[in-house]
């Protein structure tokens, strides 16, 4: 059994919110793990493991005036799983096309079929407000073969998105 | 001939920065053999630095000769190595023996030209690319107290649409 909670909060960006959020966690004697911040079109979003020495209303009854003043909207989930936990992704797979629907489930599809186990994905909508552009970036681990992964993408080109897969390799040194 | 033991981090040591070798005698031959003996009980590292050890001297070796398709000069072992020319960049996943459970991002040079000396002291100038490159790159950066975690970029820094030309 875990002792870590997902901690996600979204809400219009500021400077200063983390500083104030990890600070009230802190002093209700919170340890963190592992998080990911991010700024998606203009809100403050963070996902982040929590480990707290108290039950976890307790710690949500410190949090709520803090993140009521910043205007954040606040969830914690127990979870599963702890630090130390990493995959090292083996290929990386770069997608761009003008910007339409469904873009993201066919390429994911693809991949899924293939067992690629997504360990990233961002994307951006790039371009401007006449001409989107849809850019996204996953990286993952696949145990099919190169070739394999890019013959599968090449269908996609009909569809007129760019697909690039590339291997990552890591250098351990 | 031994396994030694590695630094890891957060050791302070690994911040120092690495005096030249002056003397190329059979106690730098029996260090480097002990220092190949751990680069290959780790997990695959390519690399080494002997500073990674605690023996700040300027010494690594790099092997990247294990890799398919990968350009390389073979098993290297340069003592006072120094890079005179880069060009190019590109970002890449590193890992470290010195760094435990953690990968990232990191821009190096794709090409550079390498001077350095090897165990008899005698002086060999070496142009690497690619992977080579990049793990000379990470070895000599543990030589000036620099981990590849002073480098890492960020996930969502990505060069792939830039290109550097050639002059």
């Amino acid at each position: 059994m875990s002792d870590w909670n997902m901690l996600t909060l979204v809400g219009a960006d500021r400077p200063g919110i983390v500083a104030r959020v990890t600070r009230a966690l802190f002093a209700c004697g919170c340890h963190l793990g592992e998080a990911s911040m991010i700024r998606l079109g203009g809100n403050f979003t963070i996902m982040l493991m929590v480990r707290a020495e108290q039950p976890s209303a307790q710690v949500l009854e410190t949090l709520h005036p803090v993140v009521a003043e910043l205007g954040l909207r606040m969830h914690m989930d127990p979870v599963t799983g702890g630090l130390h936990r990493h995959l090292a992704p083996n290929l990386q797979v770069r997608v761009h096309g003008a910007d339409r629907a469904g873009i993201v489930a066919d390429v994911t599809e693809v991949l899924a079929a293939l067992g690629f186990n997504i360990l990233e994905l961002e994307s951006d909508v790039a371009g401007d407000a006449d001409r989107p552009v849809y850019i996204m970036n996953i990286q993952g681990y696949c145990e099919r073969t190169l070739e394999e992964v890019r013959a599968a993408m090449a269908a996609l080109s009909d569809r007129h998105v760019c697909v690039d897969v590339a291997p990552i390799e890591i250098l351990i040194g | 001939m031994a396994i030694l033991e590695i630094l890891t981090l957060p050791d302070p040591r690994l911040k120092q920065v690495s005096e030249p070798v002056v003397t190329f005698d059979a106690e730098l031959r029996a260090f480097v053999a002990d220092l190949e003996e751990t680069r290959l009980a780790g997990p695959a590292a390519v690399g080494i630095a002997a500073p990674q050890v605690g023996r700040f001297q300027r010494i690594l070796i790099v092997d990247v000769s294990g890799r398919p398709k990968t350009p390389n000069h073979g098993h290297l072992i340069l003592v006072n190595p120094e890079i005179t020319h880069w060009e190019g960049f590109a970002i890449g996943r590193e890992g470290c023996l010195s760094v435990p459970d953690y990968t990232g991002n990191v821009i190096r040079a794709t090409g550079i030209r390498l001077k350095a000396q090897d165990l008899d002291g005698a002086s060999h100038e070496f142009d690497m690319e690619g992977f080579e490159a990049r793990a000379v790159q990470h070895e000599l950066d543990h030589l000036d107290g620099l981990l590849f975690v002073d480098r890492v970029v960020s996930r969502r820094t990505d060069l792939y649409r830039r290109k550097v030309y050639k002059t």
